[in-house]
């Protein structure tokens, strides 16, 4: 019969219709910004640097060791390494970076810094809602508003922070017991260990 | 599927006249390819399309390879006739000398096209044609009239690379604006400086796009 | 533009070989009218332009335009890292970024023999079948769309796509963008939870496409707009480069999922659905087909999928350099066979990088299908050789 194709069809649409009144599941939308959707925990954005500890700046992982600049593939890093060192959340003395760039106007999401990090200093954040009005300045983050604390890190990927200190603490014991036997040893002291240069392979 | 000494075989009994050189590939991918004369080309084309057993009627990838003029630098030892002292007296001995030769290795362009087969679903049988130089012998037939998957490609590798196809129907740029100058896959290729500069963190971009103004050359910052 | 349209006619006429477009003769002294559709044509999936000429309605000519989205993927990998071109990936065909990460890694792995562990092969079985589904249900939407459909059909489409990006978020971390393979396997394992949400979505997937068939199938204003409309004869499809759904539609048995048997194919029961007419409405059909069919491999695999690593022990994140040599990868994209060709000089960068993109090859034919059409169908056919500017212009 002519038209029977197109009643099926308004049928199916009628059911949809009616669909949404009946069961939530079929009401996809929400009104943004009034209602949000739970977020996602792997969702990444942009990175953020990580720090330990109540000071930012005396507490940031970063090494400065610039892997991260050169794996970069659209470039969006700028790192300047420092002259001097200090020492980090553990007391090791180590080389911080004296700059730390990001334009987030160029940076697109890969999170390639991330995984070649060796220490666990990069990670992606969840903030979306970036929006200036200064166009280029106000995209580049330079490292006070990059840095975010531990806490925050657990707050937003959970189970990927755990994952994470469990490394680093057993990276820690690890290096203090290697310590501690150079100390015992009667042969001078070996250079510190290095921290292993591990792939990160946590989700974010 | 016959291997590639078997295809080239054929070819040479098929195409008489047609040179066929095998080109080697260390990768594990194992896929050797066939290195064409251009002057028999759509000759042997047309044989590895129309061919029974082969019928590699799919023309899947065509490309360009831009290989650059190479200098070459290479030690070798040299006999060479040396002014000595020999028992307190000068005299001319033969001796072997280091010495540096450099000589460059001319650059050519390559068109590389991977084909495989629907009706035999066998492939990839790879071919190559090289160019003579990179300025001005860069003529290779076109393979169009052969398979018409290398319309676009062909376009897009006169485009990029600008090797020219002789016998394509309708050689235009593809991706590029027709007054465009140079072919940006060329590896000598230098990007403009006269676009508008948006400051980045390294701001090189910035510091060309001075450059250019303070040269004078208006019209920075227009895209061409 | 007349200029280009005029020239190139007077070449064709030269060279009437047995694969060019026909020529088609205005009727007596009708005057041409030269039309410029795009670049910002609502109905041409992003910058791409399409100059016709028409007699009256009819197309007696017709030549795409493209470029405007040009970046040179092909340059820009070449100065990169081999990993750091995977996230470029994600931007050639946008729709399907999954697939793309998925020939850029088979590439690699040809060109340096790597292995990949069972699970991650099932994963990308799992990710690589959910694209298809995703990217087949919203090019029927946005073909639908163009015939004027306007919403209705598309939002459905788009409601169920949103189901399965938010499984690609909570795995890989974005919803489009994905990022997600790496030479030798995986970046990340998926959770048992990951696997059951998947399951659910999976379950409610044949519903979907029972929906959508009934809701426009049989509908006669869409048949009689498609059947017949832009016909592709298997001959020159083949000629002509074309592949994946509009090279089955027209009825030619070559789904690189079973020629090559690339991953782990060879282990799941699918069938490779052929149209019989080459028309609009057989692409379409194909399409919805095809989701069908990747939902049972979904459920296979699901299934099956074993417990394990999902990268493997020898892969290198960095100080990555292949040997010297060269490869040539291909995949079954949703779109057609997507090639990616590598060549090494022992660097860390490659030294030749090229994609084989499937939408470029297919437009190859979009003239000879256009011609002697109406002007209203340009669109429709257009709209079913399914392609994304990201990949024709790199």
């Amino acid at each position: 019969m002519l038209g029977e194709g197109i009643l099926k069809g308004l049928a199916e649409t009628a059911k949809n219709f009616a669909g949404s009144f009946v069961s939530a599941e079929r009401l996809t939308t929400v009104e943004y910004p009034e209602q949000r959707i739970a977020p996602i925990e792997a969702t990444r954005v942009f990175p953020f640097l990580v720090y330990d500890g109540p000071e930012w700046e005396a507490g940031l992982r970063c090494v400065a060791c610039q892997i991260c600049e050169k794996e970069c593939p659209p470039k969006c890093i700028y790192i300047e390494k420092s002259k001097d060192k200090k020492p980090d959340a553990v007391g090791k003395q180590q080389f911080y970076p004296a700059k730390f760039d990001i334009d987030v106007s160029v940076c697109m999401s890969c999170q390639i810094c991330v995984e070649v990090c060796p220490f666990e200093a990069i990670k992606m954040d969840t903030e979306f809602e970036l929006s200036t009005d200064d166009r280029f300045g106000g995209l580049l983050h330079d490292r006070k508003q990059l840095a975010k604390s531990n806490e925050y890190y657990h707050h937003i990927h959970p189970t990927e922070a755990a994952e994470v200190d469990a490394r680093l603490a057993e990276e820690k014991a690890k290096a203090e017991a290697k310590a501690k036997a150079a100390a015992a040893a009667p042969k001078p002291a070996v250079p510190a260990a290095k921290p292993a240069a591990k792939p990160v392979e946590g989700e974010a | 599927m016959k291997t590639v000494e078997e295809i080239k075989a054929a070819i040479e009994t098929a195409v008489p006249g047609a040179s066929i050189e095998i080109v080697p590939n260390a990768s594990p991918s194992g896929q050797l390819s066939l290195l064409l004369a251009p002057n028999h080309a759509v000759a042997v084309a047309e044989f590895l399309r129309d061919d029974a057993e082969l019928a590699l009627d799919f023309l899947s990838n065509a490309t360009g390879i831009d290989w650059p003029d190479k200098e070459i630098t290479e030690k070798v030892k040299v006999m060479r006739q040396v002014l000595k002292t020999v028992d307190g007296a000068e005299k001319m001995v033969e001796e072997t000398v280091d010495e540096t030769r450099k000589h460059v290795q001319p650059g050519y362009l390559e068109v590389v096209y991977h084909l495989f087969s629907i009706e035999k679903k066998h492939g990839p049988v790879v071919i190559r044609m090289r160019t003579t130089n990179r300025t001005d012998q860069v003529q290779l037939p076109s393979l169009t009239p052969v398979w018409r998957s290398a319309e676009f490609q062909e376009r897009e590798i006169f485009d990029l690379f600008g090797i020219v196809f002789t016998g394509h129907p309708d050689l235009r740029r593809l991706l590029m604006w027709d007054g465009f100058k140079d072919h940006p896959m060329r590896r000598d290729y230098v990007e403009p400086d006269d676009f508008e500069y948006e400051p980045t963190a390294h701001d090189e971009v910035l510091a060309r796009s001075k450059a250019h103004q303070a040269a004078g050359q208006e019209g920075a910052g227009v895209g061409l | 533009m007349t200029d280009s349209l005029v020239n190139a006619s007077a070449v064709d006429k030269k060279l009437k070989g047995w694969n060019r477009p026909p020529i088609i003769e205005p009727d007596g002294e009708a005057e041409l009218l030269e039309v410029a559709m795009g670049p910002h044509h609502p109905s041409t999936h992003g910058v791409f332009r399409m100059d016709v000429a028409l007699d009256g309605e009819r197309v007696v000519r017709l030549k795409p335009v493209f470029g405007y989205l040009h970046r040179n993927h092909e340059k820009i990998a070449e100065g990169n890292s081999y990993l750091a071109s995977m996230p470029y990936t994600d931007r050639l065909d946008y729709i399907c970024s999954l697939t793309n990460n998925w020939a850029y890694a088979l590439a690699v792995e040809k060109l340096v023999g790597q292995a990949v562990p069972e699970r991650a092969e099932y994963l990308r079985v799992i990710l690589g079948e959910l694209t298809r589904v995703q990217n087949h249900a919203s090019a029927i939407g946005f073909l639908i769309q163009e015939m004027g459909a306007s919403g209705t059909p598309l939002m459905y489409a788009f409601r169920e796509r949103e189901k399965i990006l938010d499984l690609f978020e909570s795995l890989t971390g974005s919803r489009m963008m994905c990022n997600y393979m790496r030479f030798g396997g995986c970046r990340v394992d998926a959770s048992p939870a990951w696997l059951d949400a998947a399951r659910k979505v999976v379950a409610g997937l044949p519903g979907f496409v029972d929906e959508f068939e009934a809701l426009l199938r049989s509908n006669e204003i869409l048949m009689a707009r498609t059947q017949g409309v832009g016909i592709l004869r298997p001959d020159l499809a083949i000629n002509a480069g074309v592949t994946g759904p509009m090279l089955r539609a027209s009825g030619v048995n070559y789904d690189i999922r079973k020629v090559d048997r690339y991953g782990i194919y060879d282990r799941f029961e699918f069938r490779v659905p052929l149209g019989d007419h080459g028309d609009v409405f057989d692409r379409f059909m194909i399409r919805l087909l095809e989701a069908r069919e990747s939902i049972k491999i979904l459920e296979q695999a699901l299934k099956e999928i074993p417990d394990g690593p999902v990268m493997d022990g020898k892969a290198k994140i960095r100080g990555f350099r292949p040997k010297a040599g060269e490869a040539y990868g291909r995949i079954e994209a949703p779109k057609g066979e997507l090639g990616f060709y590598l060549i090494s000089d022992g660097g860390p960068n490659p030294y030749r990088y090229r994609v084989r993109p499937p939408s470029l090859v297919n437009l190859t034919i979009l003239e000879d299908m256009c011609l002697g059409q109406n002007v209203a169908d340009v669109v429709l056919i257009f709209g079913s050789v399914d392609i994304v500017l990201g990949e024709v212009d790199r």
